[in-house]
């Protein structure tokens, strides 16, 4: 029986992909688990893997369409069978659009608001029920209706959730009120994982030149209009004395090999994860009526990839060693810099860290994450000139600027959590007991 | 609040109602000299005297027949049925002349008329004596029909039931005339068609009434030890159908299961949840469960005659199952 493969979903709000690359041809054979094609998403290119072994029989859709997600766009079977069935259920279902225009990918994308709202409403009902893991990233689509229960159906509805991406844990596989709830615990976490972009400004040239949006650049245009406009931002920047932690970190790194050393980002995500700890209303979101403090301390950290920026989550990053940080990040940097990345690699985040360190910034503001309620924009480590008991030396200093989701916190708060931060960075010692 | 019996409470309600109201008697078979098959009315007759306390011959249309009569032209008869089965044979008194003649006459008549009724199984007295058709009767509107779990209920609900205009089918179930409960002291009415919260609990509702009812207690207390909390709502009276708290409950745990003695075809739950998918569609997180009677003609033997009717076990399992 021939298969039919179709556009995977990858991401809570994807709604559609673009075909980038066919990697094999009609008429070729395809064993399950060979790359079968690259597609292009909001966040970045994946392999779409063909989930059977056999010939492919059909490519349904040119390199370069933009394509709805379940929707087929190959079959792979046997080299003789007949593919009338396949091929007429993707006739009747794809609408392969090549103008990007006109699919909008407002009509997926849900806002952060509706679905923080009430995500921790209800208490989960019996106390021995574990909810199982909520979101799917790349659950294969649904064949069939989803099967939930009418409430789940509701609260669905009223919070802009997608049915098809949440594992139902009743009878029969039946989406319940646990499962949506896990589901919102999710969303509400990490559901947006690009943070804000670096403002590139290209010299005039000559002639005006047009240049079509990626799925990135789309995303990010969406995500940061929508977390300025509708996120009340303030801002409140730290200077810190780093000789003793560039110091330490001189001296760690002679101890580690080249592709183990420690940079001062994976310091001030140690540093920051343990001043959340300290902070947890700054370790949240807001949701409405109410602010949904995070479990986890899940750092976002942000890449700047081709075309954009993503941001790759160091998950508990309380929980975790000086050495344990710098390998997780520099592993999922550099898969976000091939632009091959894990779905769990860029979501869940709880705070996020923009670094602009390493491009000579004293300092900067960094747009909130949402639904997160504050970004920490990271400068430059720098010589300066400084007075100290009357005198002028020089020493090493770093401007950090927080920027805090005002329905969340105020502005006291925000500068007593950059000065707690200031003990883990002025005696970094403490990072690596 | 002395702790009575559920005989002790019925049999408060009719004697405080026959000193209040002179209109008020009591017919049926063995009610008078021998105190009724339930000892409902022991001293009955002495006190009030054979006008009052009439001994009928066992002939339940001649019962029902001349009571309503006597309601007709202003009287209160409270008539004893010694078991809803005989309602039977008297089926054409009570659900086509009791509940219509007020329709049917334009509101000329009235009949202020109470059938006692002793209903239910587990007494091993046979199929044909063994019945719970509470259901049966709710169906007729016109007929109220009411049926307590707890003593402070029966006693209220039956005082309730003697001073209305129109006719009341109260139905006792015959195993509980022992189960004790607090009663108030004095004077108290407690109003027809209106279901109460027994026990409050978050996870799961339990809908329920008379024996049921007890049931439920006991499964909610070996359910609460496994960390479930599930909420008991006693609906009291069949018809009027007071569904407010069984909804307001349903709509917290968003999970129902409904347990009746009679069979579940066609039966209270069926109305219930039918009522609930109806006014509550988008709070349901999982289908509503029945616990019922067996579908066969209940039993004489012991054995066969529990494992017929509802226990204790089918109630948790059922509890579990709308959690999965």
């Amino acid at each position: 029986m021939a298969e039919t493969i179709n556009m995977p979903k990858l991401g809570f709000d994807m709604a559609e992909g673009t075909l980038v690359r066919w990697l094999k041809k009609e008429g070729e054979t395809v064993t399950k688990g060979e790359v079968l094609a690259e597609i292009e998403t909001d966040k970045a290119t994946v392999e779409v893997e063909a989930s059977v072994s056999g010939v492919v029989r059909r490519l349904l859709v040119d390199e370069g369409a933009v394509v709805p997600v379940n929707t087929p766009i190959a079959i792979v079977g046997s080299a003789d069978e007949a593919i009338d069935e396949q091929l007429s259920v993707a006739g009747g279902q794809s609408s392969v659009v090549s103008d990007q225009s006109s699919v909008s990918s407002e009509q997926s994308s849900v806002s952060s608001e509706q679905l923080s709202v009430s995500g921790a409403a209800a208490s989960a009902s019996a106390p021995d029920r574990q909810p199982a893991p909520a979101m799917e990233a790349a659950a294969p689509p649904a064949a069939g209706p989803v099967k939930a229960s009418p409430l789940a159906k509701k609260m669905a509805r009223e919070r802009g959730l997608d049915l098809s991406q949440v594992r139902g844990s009743g009878p029969g596989g039946r989406i319940v009120r646990r499962d949506i709830e896990a589901a919102l615990r999710t969303v509400d976490r990490g559901l947006q994982t690009v943070v804000s972009p670096s403002t590139v400004h290209r010299p005039p040239s000559a002639a005006e030149e047009t240049v079509a949006l990626t799925k990135l650049r789309q995303a990010i245009a969406r995500r940061m209009a929508e977390a300025k406009s509708t996120v009340p931002h303030f801002y409140v920047t730290h200077e810190y004395k780093m000789d003793a932690l560039m110091a330490l970190r001189a001296q760690v790194n002679a101890y580690l090999p080249e592709e183990e050393k420690v940079s001062v980002n994976d310091f001030i995500i140690r540093a920051v994860a343990l001043t959340l700890r300290q902070f947890p209303n700054l370790n949240a979101s807001f949701a409405g009526d109410k602010v949904l403090r995070h479990g986890a301390v899940n750092i976002g950290v942000a890449v700047a990839v081709e075309g954009g920026l993503l941001t790759v989550v160091c998950k508990e990053a309380d929980q975790k060693s000086l050495r344990q940080i710098a390998a997780e990040v520099k592993r999922m940097a550099a898969g976000a810099r091939q632009g091959k990345v894990k779905p769990e690699d860029i979501e869940g985040s709880t705070f996020s860290i923009s670094n602009l360190g390493m491009f000579d910034v004293e300092n900067f503001a960094a747009i909130i994450n949402p639904p997160e309620a504050a970004i920490l924009a990271v400068g430059s480590a720098r010589q300066v000139p400084v007075v100290e008991q009357g005198e002028i030396k020089v020493g090493w200093r770093m401007k950090a600027t927080l920027s805090v989701d005002h329905r969340v916190s105020d502005g006291a708060e925000a500068a007593q959590f950059l000065q707690a931060l200031a003990v883990y960075l002025e005696e970094p010692l403490r990072l690596l007991v | 609040m002395p702790r009575i019996t559920m005989r002790e409470a019925i049999s408060q309600a009719l004697w405080e109602e026959m000193e209040r109201d002179p209109a008020v008697f009591i017919l049926g078979e063995e009610v008078g000299v021998w105190g009724g098959t339930y000892a409902v009315t022991k001293g009955f007759y002495d006190h009030f005297g054979p006008q009052r306390v009439k001994d009928t011959p066992i002939a339940e249309n001649a019962i029902l027949g001349a009571a309503i009569g006597a309601a007709m032209v202003g009287l209160r008869p409270v008539a004893e049925l010694m078991t809803i089965n005989f309602a039977f044979s008297a089926m054409d008194y009570v659900v086509n002349q009791a509940p219509k003649l007020r329709y049917m006459f334009g509101g000329q008549f009235r009949i202020p008329l109470v059938i006692r009724a002793v209903g239910g199984g587990g007494r091993q007295l046979g199929a044909t004596h063994s019945q719970t058709p509470d259901a049966v009767f709710a169906h007729f509107p016109g007929l109220k029909v009411v049926s307590p779990g707890t003593p402070e209920d029966a006693k209220g609900l039956l005082k309730t039931a003697i001073r209305s205009d129109d006719p009341v089918l109260f139905i006792e179930h015959a195993t509980m005339y022992q189960v004790r409960g607090e009663v108030p002291e004095g004077e108290y009415l407690i109003p027809i068609g209106q279901s109460k919260v027994q026990r409050p609990g978050r996870d799961v509702t339990i809908v329920t009434y008379a024996k049921g009812l007890e049931l439920s207690l006991k499964a909610a207390d070996e359910l609460a030890k496994e960390g479930i909390e599930v909420e008991i709502v006693d609906l009291r009276t069949l018809r009027p159908l007071d569904m407010g708290p069984v909804l307001e409950s349903f709509k917290k745990t968003n999970r129902a299961v409904i347990v009746e003695e009679g069979w579940r075809s066609y039966g209270v739950g069926a109305e219930v949840a039918a009522r609930i998918y109806e006014e509550a569609f988008d709070y349901a997180d999982a289908p509503i469960l029945r616990v019922a009677q067996k579908e066969v003609p209940l039993p004489y033997n012991r054995t066969l005659e529990q494992a017929a009717l509802p226990q204790v076990p089918d109630i948790t399992a059922a509890v579990k199952e709308v959690l999965k």
